[in-house]
């Protein structure tokens, strides 16, 4: 009997830029639902990772599979890939000269071809997910981070892909706006999708995750259930990270 | 003004009275030395004449120049356009053979004096081509027909439309280098983010460079566009080596014919000056 294929496979990556390596013998699974934080100092890797997981990077050697579709460089299934897997970045990335509703509606229309109407319907939809419904004919630049970045997280919605990846979401927000996008985060939680969300925010991670993952100069250290890892991560590393960034 | 007056120093006074006064002499040496004999009064009747046949006003030399300077001007950057965004999006190709072919013909055109270039251009590609598609032909047919009114107005005297052709696609082969460059450098400005959530939303390359890359570098290049659009009102004064009728030649045609050197250039370069100022001070005024 064949087992549920994994939404997401990292079978030993490295990644190297010229003779840097950034990921050194990577591997991890992502069932379907599963709701993965990781997290690590800086420059360990964690971005490296999720980027290769729809093609903005290409890992050097190993294999990587999402949803049954193997990431490769120059690959017919890259679009096909891309539309499995939505993303949010750190620094929102919106269009800045299309208006929200244009900058979420593009995507739909341009890429899966549906109508004007229909993209626009989906778009209020998901606009009203994230509590901003009242924003959809402002231009990026009038709204705050907080308001950007969640127009960032509908806007990946609107592709309605199965799989949500978040580079360090609330790292480029003031204080007073992380949580806007936390909450948001944590309600796309519940409703099933797979996400893998690169964060420093360890309130989240608790809150939501079903896996943290610690990475440290390119490796994967210590996989665990949150419980195990903020209460007694088997790393010596890992607990000193969690030291420094808990201590306040 | 009163303010302007008020920042005037004494200095400032002599200065003037220097140049006012080095013009003079120079103006009356010229006088006197050349024994020049102006005659400004003539110049008018180069502009517009009265035809007795027609009982009207037409153009012309001068204004027939002007015309076809602005018209060369308008198309050949009409084109210059099209061909630098082709050349500026191959610059920044993934291809590398696309890539090295666009980088080979800017700098071929960066570092080749204009008017070999366009005499090159105009022997190798203007002239065959317009021979090979037996353009000549078919312009003196428009020209002898009745209704040519629109013809006329839109690329002036048909019989001379093969040489405006001409002066055209020379003029735009030799601006669109520049123009692709200032694409290529609008195209980069565009932060790489950009390009990296067009993509994970899973756009293609040319959609990505369609709908979100080319409208944000194409605002951003505005300004210096303007600027060589300038730049190629004055450089359209070269089309005049290769028999294009543009303002230029004309006058070299007015100054050959009556001797009056100074006011036909003087003219010539009164009609530049407006034109070209006059823009920078539109551009300027539209930027804000």
């Amino acid at each position: 009997m064949e087992a549920q294929e994994a939404m997401i496979s990292v079978n030993n990556v490295d990644k190297f830029y010229g003779t840097f390596q950034a990921l050194t013998d990577v591997s991890l699974t992502v069932q379907q639902g599963e709701r993965v934080v990781i997290c690590g100092p800086s420059g360990s890797g964690k971005s490296t990772l999720i980027r290769c997981f729809n093609g903005l990077e290409f890992h050097s050697s190993g294999s990587i599979r999402i949803d049954g579709i193997e990431v490769e460089e120059d690959s017919k299934d890259l679009r096909r890939l891309r539309q499995e897997v939505g993303m949010v970045f750190q620094q929102f990335n919106l269009f800045p000269h299309l208006t929200i509703l244009e900058n979420l509606t593009i995507g739909p229309m341009k890429v899966q071809k549906i109508g004007k109407s229909e993209a626009e319907a989906r778009a209020r939809k998901y606009l009203e997910r994230v509590h901003i419904p009242e924003q959809a004919d402002k231009y990026p630049g009038q709204l705050s981070g907080g308001q950007q970045q969640r127009v960032a997280i509908a806007r990946s919605l609107c592709m309605e892909t199965r799989i949500m990846l978040f580079d360090e979401p609330t790292s480029a927000l003031d204080p007073e706006m992380i949580n806007e996008v936390l909450d948001v985060m944590v309600e796309l939680a519940d409703t099933g999708i797979t996400m893998v969300c690169v964060t420093h925010e360890m309130g989240f991670a608790r809150k939501v995750a079903d896996t943290m993952v610690f990475m440290e100069s390119g490796k994967i250290v210590e996989v665990s259930p949150p419980e195990k890892f903020f209460t007694n991560p088997e790393s010596e590393r890992c607990r000193m990270f969690l030291n420094q960034i808990l201590e306040h | 003004m009163r303010r302007i007056l008020k920042k005037l120093h004494w200095m400032d006074a002599v200065i003037l009275l220097v140049v006012v006064a080095l013009g003079g002499y120079i103006a009356t040496r010229i006088g006197a030395e050349l024994n020049y004999n102006w005659r400004w009064d003539k110049i008018p009747n180069y502009l517009y004449r009265y035809k007795a046949s027609e009982d009207a006003w037409v153009p012309n030399l001068l204004m027939q120049g002007l015309f076809a300077t602005i018209r060369i001007t308008i198309y050949s950057s009409i084109l210059a356009l099209i061909l630098g965004v082709i050349l500026g999006v191959a610059r920044v190709s993934e291809n590398l053979t696309i890539r090295m072919l666009a980088r080979t013909y800017l700098e071929f055109l960066r570092n080749v004096p204009p008017v070999v270039i366009i005499f090159i251009f105009f022997f190798f590609l203007s002239e065959q081509l317009i021979s090979a598609l037996n353009m000549e032909r078919w312009a003196r047919g428009i020209a002898r027909s009745e209704n040519n009114e629109i013809w006329s107005f839109l690329f002036g005297d048909m019989r001379r439309f093969p040489a405006l052709i001409s002066g055209v696609i020379v003029l735009a082969l030799f601006e669109s280098a520049f123009v692709g460059e200032i694409i290529r450098a609008g195209i980069q400005s565009v932060p790489k983010g950009q390009r990296e959530a067009a993509r994970s939303i899973g756009m293609s390359r040319g959609q990505e460079l369609r709908y979100i890359v080319l409208p944000q570098a194409l605002k951003k290049v505005i300004p210096p566009l303007a600027n060589q659009f300038i730049t190629l009102v004055k450089d359209s004064s070269l089309v005049s080596l290769i028999s294009v009728p543009d303002l230029t030649f004309k006058t070299i045609e007015l100054v050959a014919s009556t001797r009056m050197i100074f006011e036909g250039w003087f003219t010539a370069a009164a009609f530049y000056f407006v034109i070209c100022f006059g823009l920078s001070m539109l551009f300027r005024r539209l930027e804000r």
